[in-house]
């Protein structure tokens, strides 16, 4: 074996142990994997309209499966490229805090003393920010796009992140095993990389999970207040809003993305709540 | 019809017997003894008199109080017994506590829920009681917060509640282990002052605590009785051959060689050494060390010893450079040494050493042994290879007793001996010439302990090392050190040699350490004397010598004028009183 060893090896045994961590991450896995093969299996497309097929329930025989809607496009397709965005900014945008977040949480606890203070002080300026209306106003300022969701929701999720890596960090700069690699010589930049921050994953892995179903409902109530996604492209949360003149009329268009919106964030929930408690557990042990 | 009666006692866990075939009694107004290592199932034993055992458990067998059945009997019977026969103290005193209620409600609310006193009368018994345990000033204690108090003061109090439904069973497991050994003898001289009030079944591993507190012992060895008997006679003439070796290594004080010193010139050497910290908010600084020197020499053990609080390990951080120095000089083979780890050249930080307390703590949960003890080699040896490496690894993990079974696990699935003989690994592998070990032992066992302290005397043999040894108890240091260095509250009390030391010690401090410390023979010592009072507190040191508020020999000068350290009788003693006092334990 390589005496210098993995660091991460270990994690899936823990991370994998619980039930709700396995189911929830299979349905996530079928959900994703419909959404990027269904559209391309499909005999539809997103876009193109058929003044033939307006509003038509969701049946078998004509490939339409789950209907279409009020311009006669199929809900099918539109569904799973909805699910694409929807996970892409969610996934995005967790992934930008968790950038953002992590260096500057790490860089905060470990260095520690004034600057520590002063970086900290800043998070809590920027908490104090009221977000609707900063995306509101970025939105109105610049064209909206799909990439400046990206930035509005991982510029405000990051904070969190900083909090907690920086709390994990002061902690874990100060056991004993890190002054054990200080005494010996290991230079700063290794102790970072070897000592602490494989020490963090297990918690922030934990909180991103759980700041995915919080960037996917952000980004659903900004589709929905129609600051979103532009049509023709589409999200679940655009899929929401256009379905609900239609509850009465043609239900399908509202319930089909709502549903499958709903699950996705209890799989999410689900699994950032299962590795938290794993987490836990391997804590207490 | 005893108290207690514990008749073929079984406890499983699924396919797991933690305790099989138990037989034990303690009669009204005994004190018995149950001794065990860490696992032998005294705490179960102990949790399943009282009915707290978790639902998992699987009793067998029959526990009856008074001729009461107490496995099988329902929470209401199980709350009236205990809040009316059986009471327990459990071993940290700060976790049975709650942290967020002043002492004085703590205590008053046991009164009230089990019906023993009204709102009005509770207080008033809670303060006797206070007062009853030897809790100074039981009215300002009464107000104070668990985190407050000190851990000796902690378990006083806990004594306290458990005693205010007066029980005729005492349990006490593992009363003292969190604590100094001054403050143990004072526990142990409570419990024993109680005696008349109620029965006691107290459990340990400390064979000392046992022989001069218990009539009767109760062996067990892995969930088995393995011996039982009048405490005198098990000690005099043990009939199982587990009593008999746990007699036999149990560390003593009062007999066994000391080491000889070593000449030669110190490899390492700390000057008038003093450490301090800034209180929060940039308040005062505290001095947590004042001006301590010494020094260590090839091959030679030198151990550091006080109470918890007394800077050692403060002492010893700043020396290696993990903690600022706020003044001193250090010097390494006669070169002067750099207080802070960045001004160190690598080659001398390869020299110098650490081994923790917490061995798990000390490694990285999310790297493998081989991985661990790997970094250091790989830092000071760039020039070897990898297949070299890996060998030089493995050699060290055989050196310390580990195979190649154990290169990949990770610090959380071994032991906790195991896990410190992998922090010694990673510590030797960079053949330093000075090891450091703070409390290196403290959190082990008795047997893992010995295998430990004899892997490091032969380590010493074979290379030469230096080595600084930190502890608490000075029974720990007797056969492994060959000078010994008492500290108190930051402050050198004694440096002298281990004979000198254990034989004549020259401070009046350091023979109450000795003292303090049970003896596990029945016949020739028992339970240790012991030291009135606290260590003080940092925050408010005394004018002065610093132990003159405990001391026995203090007179008017030592309030007032800090002894200086000088020679005395062969020994480095800061006493005012050093050269009238004879304090030896032997004849000359």
């Amino acid at each position: 074996m390589n005496p210098a060893g993995k660091t991460s090896r270990r994690l899936p045994d823990w991370l994998t142990a619980q039930r709700s961590v396995r189911v929830s991450a299979a349905i996530l896995g079928a959900i994703t994997l419909a959404a990027i093969l269904g559209p391309v299996l499909s005999p539809h497309d997103y876009l193109t309209t058929d003044f033939d097929e307006l509003t038509r329930p969701p049946s078998l025989g004509d490939g339409h499966v789950f209907g279409t809607d009020d311009l006669g496009r199929d809900l099918f397709v539109r569904t799973m490229l909805g699910i694409r965005v929807t996970l892409m900014v969610a996934v995005v945008a967790s992934l930008v805090s968790l950038v953002i977040g992590v260096s500057y949480g790490a860089v905060a606890g470990y260095v520690g003393g004034r600057t520590d203070a002063i970086m900290m002080r800043l998070v809590d300026a920027l908490y104090a920010m009221p977000f609707i209306f900063f995306v509101i106003l970025l939105m109105a300022l610049f064209d909206r796009s799909l990439f400046l969701i990206f930035v509005a929701i991982g510029a405000v999720k990051w904070l969190d992140m900083a909090r907690i890596v920086r709390g994990q960090t002061l902690s874990i700069k100060n056991r004993e095993f890190v002054q054990a690699a200080r005494l010996t010589g290991v230079p700063t930049t290794r102790v970072i990389l070897r000592h602490i921050a494989p020490n963090l994953l297990g918690v922030v892995v934990v909180y991103v999970t759980l700041t995915i179903p919080q960037a996917i409902l952000v980004e659903s109530f900004l589709s929905f207040l129609g600051l979103g996604i532009q049509e023709p492209q589409t999200s679940l949360g655009t899929l929401v809003d256009a379905g609900v003149p239609h509850a009465e009329s043609a239900v399908w268009l509202l319930l089909i993305p709502a549903t499958l919106l709903a699950v996705i964030l209890l799989c999410f929930n689900f699994l950032g709540d299962g590795l938290k408690d794993a987490l836990d557990a391997r804590r207490r042990r | 019809m005893s108290l207690l009666e514990i008749e073929n006692l079984s406890i499983r866990y699924g396919a797991e017997a933690v305790v099989a075939g138990l037989s034990l009694t303690v009669e009204q107004g005994e004190s018995v003894g149950l001794i065990g290592e860490s696992g032998s199932g005294k705490t179960q034993t102990a949790l399943a008199v009282l009915g707290l055992l978790p639902g998992a458990a699987r009793l067998g067998g029959s526990i009856r109080i008074d001729g009461k059945e107490v496995i099988g009997a329902s929470e209401a019977e199980l709350n009236r017994l205990r809040a009316e026969r059986v009471a327990i103290v459990f071993q940290d005193p700060l976790q049975a506590l709650n942290p967020y209620r002043r002492i004085g409600s703590q205590l008053r609310q046991v009164l009230i829920a089990h019906d023993i006193a009204h709102a009005a009368a509770a207080d008033e018994q809670v303060l006797e009681m206070l007062a009853r345990v030897g809790l100074p000033d039981p009215k300002r204690q009464a107000r104070a917060f668990p985190h407050q108090l000190s851990g000796g003061m902690r378990q006083r109090v806990l004594i306290a509640s458990a005693l205010l439904t007066s029980p005729d069973l005492l349990i006490a497991d593992e009363p003292t282990t969190s604590l100094d050994v001054t403050v143990q003898a004072q526990i142990l001289e409570l419990l024993e002052d109680l005696r008349d009030e109620t029965a006691l079944l107290l459990i340990t591993h400390d064979l000392g605590i046992v022989a001069g507190t218990c009539e009767r012992l109760a062996v067990l060895d892995a969930g088995r009785l393995v011996e039982s008997g009048p405490t005198r006679r098990v000690f005099a003439a043990p009939e199982s051959g587990r009593m008999a070796r746990l007699i036999a290594v149990a560390p003593r004080l009062d007999r066994g060689d000391t080491l000889p010193p070593v000449t030669g010139d110190p490899v390492f050497a700390v000057r008038d050494a003093e450490v301090a910290y800034r209180e929060r908010d940039g308040g005062r600084l505290l001095n947590a060390v004042c001006g301590v020197s010494f020094d260590v020499r090839r091959g030679e053990t030198l151990a550091i010893v006080g109470e918890s609080g007394s800077g050692k390990s403060s002492l010893v951080r700043a020396a290696l450079g993990l903690a600022p120095l706020a003044s001193g000089r250090l010097a390494f083979r006669g070169e002067p040494l750099p207080g802070s780890l960045r001004d160190r050249s690598l080659s001398t930080r390869r020299e110098l050493q650490l081994v923790f307390q917490d061995p798990v703590a000390s490694l990285n949960p999310q790297m493998p042994v081989a991985a661990i003890v790997d970094e250091p080699l790989s830092l000071h040896r760039p020039e070897l290879g990898v297949a070299e490496r890996r060998e030089t690894v493995a050699a060290m993990l055989d050196r310390v007793g580990l195979g190649g079974e154990y290169h990949r696990r990770y610090p959380q699935e071994l032991s906790g001996g195991q896990a410190q003989r992998v922090a010694m690994a990673r510590a030797l592998i960079t053949e330093p010439s000075v090891l450091v070990c703070d409390e290196a032992v403290s959190a082990l066992d008795g047997r893992v302990r010995r295998q430990i302290l004899s892997l490091l005397k032969d380590i010493q043999r074979e290379t030469g090392l230096a080595t600084v040894f930190i502890a608490h108890d000075l029974a720990v240091v007797r056969g492994i050190a060959h000078r010994v260095l008492v500290v108190y509250l930051g402050r050198h009390v004694e440096l002298a040699s281990a004979a000198n030391l254990f034989d004549k010690p020259q401070h009046p401090y350091s023979r109450a350490l000795i003292d303090a410390v049970p003896v596990p023979d029945p016949v020739a010592g028992g339970a240790g004397t012991p030291l009135p009072g606290e260590p003080p507190s940092i925050l408010d040191p005394p004018s002065g010598c610093a132990f003159e508020p405990r001391c026995r020999f203090a007179h008017a000068r030592c309030a007032k004028e800090a002894p200086f350290v000088r020679q005395v009788r062969g020994a480095r003693v800061a006493c005012h009183r050093a050269d009238e006092l004879d304090l030896s334990l032997r004849a000359p």
